[in-house]
């Protein structure tokens, strides 16, 4: 059987869907942070799979962008929790109420 | 005799009223003789230019004066007059209310020395007196409508004169309330007949009820409708509880106001619509049978009524019951066909008139007397009095002739209208005659143990409070400015059966001797001698014991005593238990829940959604992130679905 | 018929390695799970022909991003909670779940025009001539980006320094 666009698109929608489970259900903030990253991968290997059946190179490109932001993003992101930790000696997420009624 | 002096007969006691409430009592307060001089100059006036009415309605054709009428408002196409209609039947009242009035008010200087409410008291007479001549000058309803209202709330300012007493503010309301209803009837009555013919004017209306034009139920019901107006201000049957009462007010007033003028006003309205009433036989039966059930029910009352004010107040009750007895008998008369025309239209009127003239002095006469009982005795209590004939030979006096009067004695005053109402009664409506002869006996009964219990026997001592200021030792007689009027208003019990009014007003002429050769006369007389004698026996010579009596008959006596209980029927009964937790409990509960229900409930609902709704701002970020991804999820689902 | 291969092991690598990052309660091993699932990306990218982006991916994501977080995780080391479970767990496998399912009916449902053959030419040149080249391309995207990786250096030092 080749191996279709439908493939990868199911591919990709399975690695998010997995993401997104981590990202709404895990405690650790960093947990939650490396979740996200599975689903920009994800997100990747969309852009790419039309680049490559489209026969256009601008998903690679969008792709470079996306690993561009995806490192500032977790560079910030880790940033925030390690200030987190200082003044709360935790990374738990459900902690971090502050904004509740 | 122009028109306008006509107004300045009830115009001048409101003069006298505006002068005393807006000038001397703010201003003047410390000189309060000037408010008694103010009214008495008032209606002195009137009272001439009343008599000189008197004697112009004598002369003239018809015994009509014709007067002018004004127009006062306009509104849409409907024109409201007033006017003023003299005729001998507002003669007659006219001198009846400006010369009692002016009698009361020269007693009430004396009766009401040193009271700090000395002007207030002025001007509120002089206020009533102008509502009460208004009233009778009326010559449409509405007009008089207006001062049948001054006249209730002139009863109630007085009955409530010293408001700072409860017993005083809860007569005065209850007088005013119960009035009230049977105004409500007068109203209704009063739109009726606009509604129906057009017009507010009394002479057209009495035009067409003669000739049949408004005829039928409209007619009933408009009949019954003034009758409820009329029985509430005169205290009949069912609406009487509320006069008793109104013994809380000074003596003055209730020898002006509830023994001689307003509540006469009441059968002074039945008369002068006497047209409308004998053509609706169910509308002059009602008045009839009231009238006739009244008297021999407040009369009852009277025979156990220990305060001596409580038993001339039932005694007014049960006259003007004879007045109404009066006017039904020979409406019925009417009604049945069998008399008829201007004469037996005019007899009707004078019945009743000339019994209110009568009782209006001997009343009088009897409450001032009361008043000087009790200023003598600090109290009106009359068991606590006793052997005042030795101490006030001329109040004894004066008040012997009043009571012989009220009992119907030849040849007083009493005699000759008491007669003439028996003598209709007899012919048209013999049951109520029945009832009504035998009140004479209860009449004669009351009144002379009243006389006994007060003057006769040895001194009771009076109030238990030291009667203090005068320095006497025992009670003694009343002042010169107390006795003088209560002469007057003596003479005029005595005499006043003499005067040529019943002949004005339409009545059948009577001879002085000749009377006496009628057997109903004798009845009646024989009747009144007797009640004369079993009260001498019972309280004059103690011969029988007045509490063994009232214990063999205790069942009897507790209903007489209790009033029949008609106090606690509407009270406790028809208003808490009816009305108060009743209908009204269920229109509060309504208005508590339902209505304001709702509005708390939006409230409520509000801040009970907004507590439910704030725990989605946990602060937890996950869950808003749960949040969002399924709104993506419905959008996408919608897109979906949709295109 | 290589690539077929190719692809399957990759993709079941990949996705299990996600299931652990996700359920592991040591974060330690979720982290090198987290590591194995960019190179099996990256090994997928190969299996497109998209040669530079999966040298990029080894780059950027194994070789700075991976190890950022590893830091990160030793710097906040939990001893006893790990990576626990939150309480959102179920209604989040049902949202994963039901988006699965929307997009696989998705991607299922649509026509998505016809399959091209790959090129093995490298896409280095195509990139750099798409990006530089043409009539600007994405230059003025590019430098943007670059200002923002400034932007976050200089955050990501203001946030942490000592006061």
């Amino acid at each position: 059987m080749a191996i279709g666009l439908e493939h990868w698109l199911i591919l990709s929608a399975v690695l998010f869907a997995i993401g997104l489970y981590g990202v709404l259900a895990k405690r650790n903030a960093v947990v939650i942070l490396m979740s996200i990253e599975i689903m920009l991968s994800a997100v990747n290997i969309t852009m790419v799979a039309f680049s490559r059946y489209g026969q256009y190179i601008t998903g690679q490109i969008f792709v470079i962008f996306i690993m561009v932001v995806a490192a500032a993003e977790v560079a910030i992101g880790l940033a925030l929790i390690i200030s987190i930790y200082r003044r709360r000696k935790s990374v738990d997420a459900e902690k971090f109420d502050m904004m509740k009624w | 005799m122009p028109a306008e002096v006509f107004l300045a007969i009830f115009l001048l006691p409101f003069f006298s009223f505006a002068v005393i409430a807006f000038v001397i009592r703010p201003f003047l307060n410390s000189r309060p003789l000037l408010s008694w001089y103010m009214a008495i100059a008032a209606i002195g006036t009137s009272l001439v230019l009343s008599v000189w009415a008197f004697v112009a309605v004598s002369g003239a054709e018809h015994h009509v004066l014709e007067m002018p009428n004004y127009q006062w408002l306009t509104i849409g196409n409907t024109v409201i007059h007033i006017g003023v209609t003299v005729d001998a039947l507002t003669a007659a009242m006219l001198v009846v209310v400006t010369t009692v009035s002016l009698l009361v008010q020269i007693y009430s200087r004396e009766y009401m020395r040193g009271d700090a409410g000395f002007c207030r008291y002025f001007a509120f007479m002089s206020l009533f007196t102008c509502s009460m001549l208004g009233l009778v000058l009326a010559d449409n309803l509405l007009f008089m409508f207006l001062f049948w209202e001054g006249v209730g709330l002139c009863s109630y300012l007085l009955i409530g004169f010293w408001f700072h007493k409860p017993e005083a503010a809860k007569a005065a309301m209850k007088a005013f309330l119960v009035t009230r209803l049977g105004d409500f009837g007068f109203m209704a009555a009063v739109v009726l007949l606009y509604a129906k013919t057009g017009t507010f004017d009394i002479g057209e209306l009495q035009h067409l009820a003669v000739t049949g034009v408004l005829g039928g139920s409209v007619l009933t019901w408009a009949a019954i409708g003034v009758f409820s107006g009329a029985a509430g201000k005169s205290a009949q049957f069912p609406l009487h509880t509320w006069l008793p009462d109104a013994m809380e007010g000074p003596t003055p007033v209730s020898a002006l106001i509830h023994a001689a003028t307003m509540v006469a006003a009441g059968v002074y309205l039945v008369a002068r619509l006497f047209p409308l009433f004998s053509s609706s036989l169910t509308a002059i039966y009602v008045v009839a049978i009231i009238g006739g059930f009244t008297a021999i029910f407040a009369a009852s009352m009277g025979l156990v009524a220990n305060d001596i004010k409580r038993v001339l107040a039932y005694s007014t009750i049960s006259q003007l019951g004879y007045m109404m007895l009066g006017l039904g008998a020979v409406g019925v008369g009417m009604a049945t066909g069998h008399i008829s025309g201007e004469h037996a239209l005019a007899l009707g009127a004078a019945v009743g008139i000339f019994h209110l003239f009568t009782h209006a002095f001997f009343k009088a006469l009897l409450f001032l007397g009361a008043g000087s009982v009790s200023h003598a005795s600090g109290t009106f209590d009359m068991r606590l009095m006793g052997g005042l004939r030795k101490a006030m030979p001329w109040t004894f006096a004066m008040f012997l002739i009043g009571s012989l009067s009220l009992a119907g004695i030849w040849p007083l005053a009493g005699f000759w209208s008491k007669e003439a109402i028996l003598h209709e009664s007899l012919q048209y409506v013999p049951v109520l005659f029945a009832l009504g002869l035998i009140t004479v006996f209860m009449t004669a009964f009351y009144m002379f143990r009243a006389i006994f219990m007060t003057f006769a026997g040895e001194y009771r001592g009076g109030a238990p409070e030291a009667h203090g200021d005068h320095g006497h030792h025992g009670p003694h007689e009343s002042p010169k400015m107390m006795l003088v009027p209560m002469g007057v208003l003596t003479i005029l019990a005595i005499c006043a059966g003499w005067l040529p009014v019943n002949e004005l007003l339409g009545g059948e002429p009577h001879s002085f001797f000749g009377s006496l050769a009628s057997p109903l006369a004798w009845a009646s007389l024989v009747l009144a001698g007797a009640g004369i004698f079993v009260a001498y026996a019972i309280y004059g010579r103690k011969w029988l014991s007045a509490t063994a009596i009232g214990r063999r008959f205790a069942p009897v006596h507790t209903m007489l005593l209790r009033k029949y209980w008609f106090d606690e029927l509407y009270e406790q009964l028809f208003l808490m238990r009816f009305l108060i937790n009743g209908f009204f409990g269920v229109v509060q509960w309504f208005d508590e829940h339902i209505v304001d229900g709702a509005v708390n409930g939006i409230g409520a609902v509000t801040v009970a959604t907004g507590t439910v709704v704030r725990k989605l701002e946990s602060g937890q970020l996950q869950a808003y992130g749960l949040a969002i991804f399924v709104g993506v999820l419905v959008i996408i689902a919608f897109v979906f679905i949709f295109t | 018929m290589g690539m077929q291969v190719a692809f399957w092991i990759l993709a079941v690598v990949s996705v299990g390695a996600a299931l652990a990052v996700v359920l592991l309660r040591n974060v330690f091993r979720a982290a090198l799970f987290l590591v194995l699932c960019f190179f099996t990306v990256a090994g997928l990218y190969v299996a497109m022909g998209a040669d530079f982006l999966a040298g990029a991916q080894v780059l950027i994501y194994v070789g700075a991003i991976a190890v950022l977080i590893i830091f990160g995780i030793m710097l906040t080391r939990d001893s006893q909670e790990g990576s626990p479970s939150g309480r959102l767990r179920l209604p989040a496998v049902l949202i994963g779940l039901l988006f699965l399912v929307t997009m696989i009916f998705v991607v299922i449902g649509t026509d998505w025009g016809a399959v091209a053959e790959v090129s093995s030419e490298p896409t280095t040149t195509a990139i750099a001539e798409a990006i530089f080249g043409g009539d600007g391309g994405f230059v003025l995207a590019f430098e943007i980006a670059a200002a923002l990786l400034l932007a976050a250096i200089i955050g990501a030092i203001v946030l942490v320094r000592d006061k």
